[in-house]
């Protein structure tokens, strides 16, 4: 049985339209992420799953339950971590998980073993407020809040924006270890680099998914040689590689640019030869060029253009 | 030139200390990384540097300004960007121009001849009576950058400037900070995205309030025998204690 099932959501607030028909399923035990930008409708999507809005087409189950007729049912059996920190501030970290454990009829005693692995590292600052806490521990907190009842399915609004890289990593750990608990999760990102840690993706860009797959099946459908340049003058390397004919795409990633050629036919060391040749007239003695497999980044924006074009 | 340099620069709350004894300097036209974890201590150093927080201890000047006695003329020498705060959701984008401007002293004039060749350049001349709230994210934070450096300040800060915009329009982003640094403007960035460290003249990194390690990328790849700077990122912060 899939865990969460949309079908064709599609949702407006006045003149915006936020959603335009996404449809995705999510099976149990899978770790599912919404990869995008903001305001490109990750959002939406959760709190229509959760029963907090109403689409105003298309359908969706969770666990089997209709989100339009089942919704009380639902909200029983599933986590949810707003992007916004959505805690009592002026209630202390316990005050907080004891709130959440009643609000669902149980007790952090008998759902411990759930959340220790997270709340022991917060649990020296048990008394603090958590309007006191750091970002890392409130996120820590707002994980266990969203766990202490035993949900089948977790949903994780953007868990990890504005997050340190460090940070970022243990709390993708924690996640895994969860999946592998056997909690089906749903999360979202604006953190390409966060794909590839998932199951399957999606990734969406102005209310519409642009692909669903495996990060490995996405990273294949990108079918152009890609090639990484890296030279001294990184800034006026990338305008002069922009401007050979050749070349369709010229981005900087990090220490070295990522080229795309417009004839896809081309081998990478033909490629690497016209653009080895144009940057050498222009000036460019030494310059490093190889061919690379795309990342995730590399594939949004390249399936970003082509939907732009389409 | 030196367009900031601090000597001990200290910010204590109480018992705690968030910035602790951070001696640096930043040289004009420079686009300077200023990274570190959540918590390091990198917004408060960034208050005291703006003029909106008083330091503990410690000494730093910034475009040639006393931070404790010349904090009118700091503010007038800046500009500032945050991805929290930037501009008016609720006025138009020339209001937003118009206000940030006025605010910063520059005559009807200038302004009305500088908003046109700005909104030119951003190809916005037909967004110009539209509210700021109903432009595409990647639109405002262009626009905010612009806003932020439209008085031609000596310094930009920039808190975390690129956060949750997509891929493509992080990367157009990062071609106006090239830009404003190759007409002199020195920019001064925080990021949590490590290929962005990368595009920096100069990057430090802070951990529990102290400066670790400042240098090239390229110097800091070689120092701690990392591929990029990410793995530079992870080995240092690792080491934080506090959170």
């Amino acid at each position: 049985m899939n865990y969460v099932e949309a079908d064709s959501l599609c949702k407006s607030y006045g003149r915006n339209t936020a959603l335009r028909g996404v449809s995705f399923d999510v099976a149990e035990g899978e770790l599912f992420g919404i990869i995008g930008p903001d305001g490109a409708g990750k959002t939406s999507i959760f709190r229509i799953l959760t029963t907090l809005i109403l689409p105003d087409s298309g359908s969706g189950k969770v666990l089997g339950l209709d989100i339009i007729g089942d919704y009380r049912e639902i909200r029983r059996h599933i986590g949810y971590m707003p992007g916004r920190f959505s805690l009592y501030q002026d209630l202390s970290v316990e005050e907080n998980l004891r709130f959440f454990a009643t609000l669902f009829g149980t007790t952090i005693e008998e759902n411990y073993h759930l959340v220790k692995d997270i709340y022991r590292y917060i649990e020296p600052f048990a008394d603090r407020k958590a309007g006191a806490l750091s970002g890392g521990m409130k996120q820590k907190l707002a994980l266990c809040c969203a766990l202490i009842h035993k949900p089948e399915v977790l949903f994780l609004d953007e868990p990890t924006t504005g997050v340190d890289p460090v940070s970022r990593k243990e709390f993708w750990n924690m996640l895994k270890r969860l999946r592998d608990s056997g909690l089906s999760i749903i999360v979202s990102t604006p953190y390409m680099d966060e794909a590839t840690l998932c199951d399957r993706i999606a990734l969406i860009k102005n209310g519409k998914f642009m692909d669903t797959d495996t990060p490995q099946g996405i990273i294949g459908k990108f079918d152009f040689p890609l090639l990484a340049v890296n030279g001294p003058g990184m800034p006026a390397l990338l305008r002069a590689t922009r401007e050979i004919p050749q070349v369709l795409s010229c981005y900087a990633f990090g220490n070295e640019h990522h080229v795309t050629m417009k004839d896809k036919g081309l081998s990478p060391d033909a490629a690497a030869l016209i653009i080895r040749t144009a940057l050498y007239a222009k000036g460019y003695g030494e310059v490093s060029i190889k061919a690379i497999e795309p990342n995730i980044e590399d594939c949004f924006m390249y399936f970003d253009t082509m939907e732009e074009k389409a | 030139m030196e367009i900031i340099r601090t000597e001990g620069l200290t910010k204590r709350f109480r018992d705690f200390t968030a910035v602790d004894h951070i001696s640096f300097s930043v040289k004009k036209g420079e686009i300077f990384g200023f990274l570190g974890a959540n918590g390091a201590g990198k917004t408060t150093a960034m208050k005291m540097l703006c003029g909106l927080s008083r330091p503990t201890e410690g000494k730093a000047t910034v475009a040639g300004y006393d931070i404790y006695s010349e904090v009118r003329e700091i503010k007038r020498n800046i500009g500032y960007m945050s991805q929290r705060f930037s501009l008016y959701e609720d006025l138009k984008v020339w209001e937003n121009i118009r206000l940030f401007a006025g605010i910063y002293g520059m005559d009807d004039k200038t302004i009305a001849e500088k908003t046109d060749i700005l909104l030119e350049k951003l190809e916005l001349q037909e967004q110009r009576g539209r509210l700021v709230r109903a432009l595409p994210l990647g639109w405002k934070q262009r626009l905010a950058f612009s806003v932020a450096i439209f008085h031609n300040p000596k310094i930009v800060f920039l808190d975390e400037p690129t956060g949750g915009v997509d891929p493509a329009t992080r990367r157009g982003f990062w071609e106006m900070i090239y830009d404003a640094s190759e007409k002199g403007i020195t920019v001064f960035v925080t990021t949590h995205y490590m290929d962005e460290a990368e595009y920096c003249d100069r990057v430090s990194i802070m951990v529990d309030g102290k400066i670790e390690a400042l240098d090239t990328p390229a110097r800091l790849k070689e120092l701690y025998h990392a591929r990029n700077m990410d793995e530079v990122f992870h080995k240092l912060a690792r080491r934080a204690t506090r959170e």
